[in-house]
């Protein structure tokens, strides 16, 4: 079977590799036909058993997307996409719930197991029953997970713990089903279908993804997290991610990702919404560990994303942190609307572009109501023939009296092939707001390494270790568990980039 | 013990050493002293290991060890430590973790077991009271905002905790004022012992009042010129080098 053969590659491939999450598994799935059209956007609708009003919308979004042409001006190169060549939908074929680890499908038990999910999760990730309501072990905190396997949430743990707060973590698709007054009245409300050429596209054949609601005062018990995996091939992932923080609550949420290594180039096309109402605060954080190609820049996973949140209520917050060192292409600008008074948006960011990697990513603020204030925290890593840009927007409205913005945008430089490119657009319409902008670039200079390595580091490890500072004031802001692994991941991606 | 033979070295195309001979036998302090420009601190990099001078002759060997085929880490590892002139700054490098990271990549190399975080803060702490450092200085980034005392005396407790074999302090003594020289000289004499050699590289004779060397060496224009107990310190304080050049 040339599938086995070529997972058995894969893992060969990955364990010299850097990138370790590169293998497929062999899994029994099911795809749509190839392509895009408006009877594929019915297939996917239908299979989701969706109600008329989302279909509906779905085919607004369709339509629109037909007119529109992909934006030129992010400062990356790529050969044009032909959006016909892919699978729009393609899900592990649906069998009926196992009653014990030994019924799941081994290949989905050894995926999660590579993927580092840990194993009293794996029961629940399968789909187990009742296996999600014991508390975990080792005195970890426990970190609620929904698995996204190529188009569909495969599991979502803890689910009844959550509930028991009032809590809604559930894939969107299941929301439409069970909350849909809830997902009717925040879809689209933040990104619109026709936001942009690739929100337009995900709302179109938008596959799963997660949904979150916390009530009124409730402050999540856990982490909250979802755990993206691209692998069949040819496919194209649009998870579609809701997040809702009534008045007064408290979430913290985290999404991981990763793909296989492919010679061909993948879409990833997602949109995450975020609504805060008054005096809620909403903390995402991403480590996005896509397939970045290989060495000469073949393959990987173009990751064209649309991020927004809206402080729609006074005194909220949202935050927004992301490591970045997977794709191929990245293309991502996190967003705050902050409407409410008082409102507070940040984003804290490190973007690494290593070989032929690209990178354009920023945030854009919209100060809208009076005394808003927002802080951007940009920290870019190119190596190899890595090409980085920070984009990023501070918009003040006339009536945002009183508004404030911090930018901080700092490169580092490894090797003299790279690029690093900063574009910041200020506009302030309000005579009483402050903006600042502060930039830096530098290279890690040969004293450093030096000074490191007679001091016994390795120079990988010296390196790490510099990169490490470099991104520190971002790296503090991601939850505790995971900084550990970003750190790691910051120099697994920087490796043979010096010397 | 460090054996120098012979040791010729250019950077940039430009000659600097002209043909080192130099012994340091295990338990002694050597002094080097030498007008500036005279190849004193290009000596010390060469013999950590530094990248961007060409070594086109000669030797040097640190306990049988080939020092000059060896990476600057191997070196390390192998118990050579060099003092920094201008020790260099890490933004965002926390100094606790980068004592610790390097602490911990000898002791491997060394086939020691790991110090974890509470283990090496007592280690610190202790070594930090002999050197009256401020804690607060484990907290900071490595060498940021640091004067130009705190970060010689930053180095000294590097040498502390690493225990080289092997200590080559370059100008140690520059920036510092009285009592801060002598808490560095304290730090070094500490060390002082059978498994223990230094070179001591200095401008002045102020630092050897305090560390009281074994031999004294002159450097001057590439090469040893001449060579004697403590007392060729306090004669060339008198004279100047140029009563040596002259001689």
């Amino acid at each position: 079977m040339p599938a086995v053969t070529e997972t058995i590659d894969a893992v060969a491939s990955v364990t010299e590799g850097p990138y370790k999450y590169g293998f497929e598994t062999d899994i029994e799935m099911e795809f749509a036909p190839k392509g895009l059209s408006e009877d594929i956007v019915r297939f996917i609708s239908a299979k989701k058993n969706e109600p008329e009003w989302l279909l509906e919308w779905r085919l607004k979004a369709y339509a629109m997307w037909l007119k529109m042409e992909e934006p030129r001006w992010p400062a990356v190169k790529y050969p044009a996409i032909d959006y016909q060549d892919a699978y729009y939908y393609a899900a592990p074929k649906n069998k009926p719930g196992p009653k014990s680890l030994d019924e799941v499908d081994p290949e989905l038990l050894k995926t999660y197991a590579k993927l580092g999910i840990p194993l009293k999760e794996q029961a629940i990730l399968a789909g187990v029953e009742g296996a999600g309501d014991s508390p975990s072990e080792g005195g970890r905190l426990p970190v609620a997970v929904d698995a996204v396997f190529d188009s569909v949430s495969v599991a979502t743990t803890f689910k009844h713990r959550l509930e028991k707060e009032g809590i809604i973590f559930c894939a969107i698709s299941e929301a439409v089903q069970k909350h849909p007054e809830l997902v009717k009245q925040y879809l689209g409300s933040v990104v619109p279908q026709a936001d942009n050429f690739f929100a337009a596209l995900n709302s179109a054949v938008f596959t799963d993804g997660s949904f979150v609601y916390i009530p009124k005062g409730v402050r999540c018990p856990m982490e909250l997290s979802t755990y993206f995996r691209i692998n069949a091939k040819s496919t194209g992932q649009f998870e579609r991610t809701l997040i809702i923080a009534d008045a007064g609550s408290h979430v913290s949420y985290l999404e991981g990702c990763t793909a296989p290594m492919r010679d061909e180039n993948q879409l990833h096309a997602a949109v995450v919404e975020l609504v805060a109402m008054d005096d809620a605060t909403i903390k995402y954080s991403t480590v996005q560990n896509w397939y970045p190609g290989d060495e000469n820049g073949k393959g990987g996973i173009y990751n064209f994303v649309t991020k927004r949140g809206a402080c729609r209520g006074d005194r909220s917050k949202i935050s927004w942190t992301q490591v970045e060192t997977g794709s191929a292409i990245t293309w991502k600008y996190p967003s705050c609307i902050l409407q409410g008074a008082d409102s507070v948006g940040e984003f804290y960011s490190v973007a690494i572009t290593n070989n032929y990697q690209q990178a354009d990513t920023g945030t854009k603020m919209f100060h809208i109501g009076p005394r808003t204030r927002s802080t951007i925290v940009s920290k870019g890593i190119s190596a190899g023939h890595g090409q980085n840009t920070y984009r990023g927007q501070v918009k003040i409205s006339p009536k945002a009296t009183g508004a404030r913005n911090f930018t901080q945008c700092d490169s580092l430089l490894i090797g003299d092939q790279c690029g690093a490119h900063t574009v910041p657009y200020i506009e302030s319409r309000c005579m009483s707001a402050k903006v600042e902008h502060e930039a830096t670039t530098s290279r890690i200079a040969e004293d450093q390494l030096f000074y490191c390595r007679q001091r016994g580091l390795s120079q990988e490890d010296a390196v790490g270790l510099i990169v490490n500072g470099f991104c520190r004031e971002v790296l503090k802001e991601l939850p505790m568990e995971f900084a550990v692994e970003a750190q790691k991941l910051l120099q697994i991606s920087l490796e043979g980039s010096v010397g | 013990m460090l054996k120098i033979e012979g040791l010729t070295a250019e950077i940039d195309g430009k000659q600097i050493l002209k043909g080192i001979d130099l012994e340091v036998p295990t338990g002694e302090i050597h002094a080097i002293m030498g007008p500036n420009g005279s190849g004193k601190s290009t000596l010390s990099y060469v013999l950590a290991g530094r990248e961007g001078y060409e070594i086109t002759g000669g030797t040097a060997t640190f306990n049988g060890l080939d020092l000059l085929s060896m990476e600057p880490e191997e070196r390390a590892a192998a118990g050579v430590f060099l003092a920094f002139q201008y020790p260099v700054e890490l933004p965002g490098v926390g100094n606790a973790n980068f004592l610790r990271t390097a602490l911990n990549a000898i002791r491997r190399s060394k086939g020691e077991p790991e110090v974890d975080a509470m283990q090496f803060l007592k280690l610190a702490r202790a070594r930090m009271k002999e050197l009256s450092m401020p804690e607060d200085m484990l907290k900071r980034g490595v060498n940021v905002g640091f004067s130009g005392g705190e970060k010689k005396r930053n180095e000294v407790l590097q040498m502390a905790l690493l225990q080289p074999g092997l200590a080559i302090l370059d100008e140690t003594d520059s920036g510092l004022d009285i009592d801060a020289l002598k808490i560095a000289a304290d730090g070094v004499n500490a060390m002082r012992g059978p498994n223990f050699s230094s070179l001591v590289i200095t401008h002045y004779q102020r630092l050897l009042n305090y560390i009281v060397p074994d031999r004294v060496h002159v450097l001057m224009n590439g090469r040893i010129v001449q060579s004697g107990g403590p007392e060729l310190a306090k004669q060339l304080e008198e004279s100047g080098y140029t009563a040596v050049q002259a001689a």
